[in-house]
């Protein structure tokens, strides 16, 4: 497991990333690597908790868009929770949230996506 | 009196970026910005710090100036590459990304000009000066 995700677990069928540190390209791929291992094993839920990342860049971001994108061709999903406003702010301007959910608290992320 | 700046000289090394966050930090908490405030001037040094790394060679450096006003603050991303002409940079948009061939990145002048308050570009085959200016709300 790479530096950057700080644990993953599984709860009601749904697949939960807790990140730590910058969203960067090597963030982004970090979590793409999981999504995908976990997409071939059937699974199409995600979410990420970001109480750990505080800075991210566009690039680390269109990861996220990727992952979006192949979630779309098996009718999934994914959310994030614990956002920064300004990763939630970054992520309004990029259109991440026409995709894809932000949630307040794991609670309700778990309960909505 | 002379206004007060700070001027880093970054290399081009991956996630130099952070080091321009946290001096823009230490700025912004000295000018008494809300985080809000300091959030967006963070996120948009990356991304122009990134845009500068990407145009320049990996042998100079980018250089950020910090000019304290007293309603503002204005930064300047610096760099020695080989420029870009703005008007042949598309606005993008995530439904002409997702699904298509389109490549997902491009965003970073969208970003910069939604989060600070007025952004100059001036590029030609010497570098580029990006001037992004944030209004100080008090």
């Amino acid at each position: 497991m790479s530096g950057f995700i700080k644990s993953t677990k599984e709860e009601n069928q749904i697949v939960i990333i807790e990140t730590d540190g910058y969203l960067n390209n090597e963030g982004g791929e970090a979590i793409s690597t999981i999504c995908y291992e976990k997409m071939n094993e059937g699974k199409n839920k995600f979410l990420i908790n970001m109480a750990g990342t505080k800075v991210v860049n566009s690039i680390g971001v269109s990861i996220l868009i990727e992952i979006i994108e192949k979630l779309q061709e098996v009718d999934g999903k994914i959310g994030y929770y614990n956002l920064a406003p300004i990763v939630s702010k970054t992520f309004n301007i990029m259109g991440l949230t026409k995709y894809s959910t932000v949630f307040a608290t794991e609670e309700e992320a778990v309960s909505g996506l | 009196m002379k206004k007060p700046s700070v001027e880093l000289k970054l290399p081009i090394i991956p996630n130099m970026e952070l080091i321009a966050t946290q001096t823009a930090e230490v700025i912004a908490r000295h000018m008494n910005l809300n985080d809000e405030q300091s959030g967006e001037i963070s996120m948009a040094l990356i991304e122009a710090c990134i845009n500068a790394f990407e145009h320049s060679k990996s042998d100079s450096n980018v250089f950020i100036h910090f000019l304290i006003e007293e309603d503002s603050l204005i930064v300047k991303v610096i760099d020695q590459g080989i420029g870009f002409d703005k008007t042949k940079v598309e606005i993008p948009k995530i439904e002409n990304k997702i699904g298509k061939e389109e490549r997902k990145r491009g965003w970073g002048l969208q970003l910069i000009q939604e989060l600070m308050d007025s952004v100059e570009f001036e590029s030609n085959s010497d570098g580029t000066i990006v001037t992004m200016k944030k209004n100080i709300n008090k």
